[in-house]
């Protein structure tokens, strides 16, 4: 096979990609900036795109938050040398999981519609959040 | 059917997996055996031959005690050794692409004006100005506090140190479990030095210390080993309480990242503001999970084959790599191993006969000091070079390995 060949694209994997990236300012919790992509006019009005980045940023601060239930939990599990870990999930990785049924739940019934599509930030371990432009190649 | 293969077997870093992914170390990790060891038959000595005559001679609880001590120690040193310490996955070809755009555009506008040095990002936490480092090696803007380990080859979250004798680094996701193993040490150490002094004491108000040291010489090794570990290990342990109390990283302490320096008004943006809630923070807070997915199946490419895609067109994306890659949990596989010297493994051998076309590696040195090898850039790229700056910018170029096709699974 040489170099320059030039595979035939799918249909769905060539799409134009935005990325939405981290917000730092509050320190290194789980938080994505939320700056409506120019990208986006026209397909995703802007209210509807920050809703959905408010209410994923507030998931996100709710499984980093320092609450009783987070001290409880690790307190417990220290007291069983840890082995308790090996048995339940962590309460970040439920609110992770959550944060996964919304995404989905926002796909099917507001993006994918339109002609957009949201990965999961979790796939790209959790640098940015991933925007997918389906109908739309990027002639690669 | 091409076998199916999981992540782990493809994951660029230099890491050791075992128990098929569940298990994660560093690639040297000799260390680790020898701190095994030393911990176990130490313990071992002490429940075979003081714990007898101590149960017997004073109260039951002092083995029982040495047991939950030992136990946690041992819990705590595997989960230091074995987990994941934050690695951060390295990035997609397309989100490499995207950043490479960002970083040219501002280069190339208002000639003349200050502009800070390429691969660096500023940003402002809490009211502390911090800059953000460029990785080359995953291709990624390094979060704050994150650094790249060279030993692992990865950008590890919250980066305190690599150590040698837990065999791993230790970042975000196992502090906790290094901190806690340390000071839990440090107490069976001095536990078992007590212990091992009451016995021989006891043992010499029927005699004298001579024949209670002849009569158990295990006692004496015991205490040897204590009593030169004890002054390193709690020597850490004080460090560690440090650090922990005023939320750095052993990497931010060395650097000096949060102290008064040029006359700036410098504070640390991560501190809580209170002792007791940074040691909160840092022992009791939120666990992330890994965010490798290790034993996630890698999903296939629709064909077999192997592509090399370098962009000929120069409308294209000066980055572009023609990956191909599904939605949801896609791994793009790299074949970019690198060993120690920066050179390519043996690995890369046998893609020849996958009529892979090899292209000569180049090897340089990153800013940050790490030695990595690449593919020689386009020639019609042109990247600006810095002083600091010393290789002529990072080309996604990938060889993507369907894994599925080897015969070494």
């Amino acid at each position: 096979m040489s170099e320059m060949e030039n595979l035939a694209a799918l249909p769905v994997n060539q799409c134009i990609k935005i990325f939405v990236q981290r917000d730092f300012t509050d320190g290194t919790a789980v938080k994505f900036q939320n700056k409506y992509p120019p990208e986006l006019r026209g397909k995703i009005e802007e209210s509807q795109f920050s809703q959905t980045l408010n209410t994923l940023n507030g998931l996100y601060a709710e499984a980093e938050s320092l609450s009783s239930r987070t001290y409880c939990e690790s307190c417990f599990a220290c007291l069983t040398a840890y082995l308790a870990y090996l048995c339940m999930d962590t309460y970040y990785e439920k609110c992770l999981k959550k944060v996964n049924r919304y995404i989905e739940e926002q796909n099917k019934t507001v993006y994918v519609p339109r002609g957009v599509m949201l990965v999961d930030p979790v796939e790209r371990g959790l640098r940015v959040l991933e925007i997918c432009l389906l109908n739309e190649t990027n002639h690669r | 059917m091409p076998k199916k293969v999981r992540k782990w077997e493809v994951f660029p870093g230099k890491n050791k997996f075992y128990c098929n992914g569940r298990i994660m170390m560093a690639k040297q990790s000799g260390i680790f055996y020898l701190t095994c060891s030393l911990i176990v038959v130490t313990s071992g000595l002490f429940f075979g031959f003081d714990c007898v005559y101590l149960a017997e001679h004073v109260t039951p609880a002092i083995p029982a005690i040495g047991v939950a001590l030992f136990l946690f120690v041992m819990s705590t040193l595997f989960r230091t050794s074995f987990s994941d310490p934050g690695v951060i996955p390295r990035s997609t070809p397309d989100e490499a692409a995207e950043i490479e755009k960002q970083i040219e555009v501002p280069n190339t506008s208002s000639p003349g004006t200050y502009r800070p040095p390429p691969r660096t990002r500023e940003v402002v936490v809490k009211g502390q100005v911090i800059k953000l480092k460029y990785c080359f090696t995953c291709k990624i803007f390094r979060p704050p506090r994150a650094s790249h380990c060279s030993l692992c080859d990865n950008c590890v979250e919250r980066f305190d140190h690599h150590c040698p004798w837990v065999g791993n680094c230790v970042g975000k996701r196992n502090y906790r479990y290094f901190y806690l193993f340390i000071l839990s040490l440090s107490v069976l150490c001095i536990y078992i030095f007590a212990c091992v002094l009451t016995h021989l004491i006891l043992r010499a108000q029927n005699d004298n210390f001579l024949n209670a040291m002849k009569e158990s010489p295990a006692s004496i090794v015991e205490a040897i080993i204590c009593f030169f570990s004890v002054w390193s290990i709690i020597g850490l342990a004080g460090f560690h309480t440090y650090l922990a109390t005023s939320e750095q990283t052993t990497n931010e302490d060395i650097k000096g990242s949060f102290t008064a320096k040029r006359g700036q008004d410098n504070f640390n943006p991560y501190s809580k503001g209170s002792i007791i809630k940074n040691c909160m923070t840092v022992l009791c807070g939120p666990t992330a999970p890994s965010l490798l997915d290790r034993r996630g199946f890698v999903v296939p490419e629709v064909s077999q084959a192997l592509v090399v895609q370098v962009s000929e067109n120069p409308e294209k994306e000066h980055n572009s790599v023609n990956v191909r890659h599904e939605y949801y949990g896609s791994t793009n596989i790299t074949n970019q191993k690198t060993n120690s010297t920066g050179m390519n493994t043996a690995d890369d051998i046998n893609n020849e006969s996958k009529n892979v076309a090899k292209r000569e590696m180049i090897t340089y040195q990153t800013p940050d000091g790490t030695v990595n090898s690449k593919l020689p850039p386009n020639s019609d790229i042109v990247i600006p070079i810095t002083s600091e700056n010393t290789e002529s910018g990072t080309k996604g170029e990938k060889t993507v390995v369907s894994r599925g096709c080897s015969t070494e699974y």
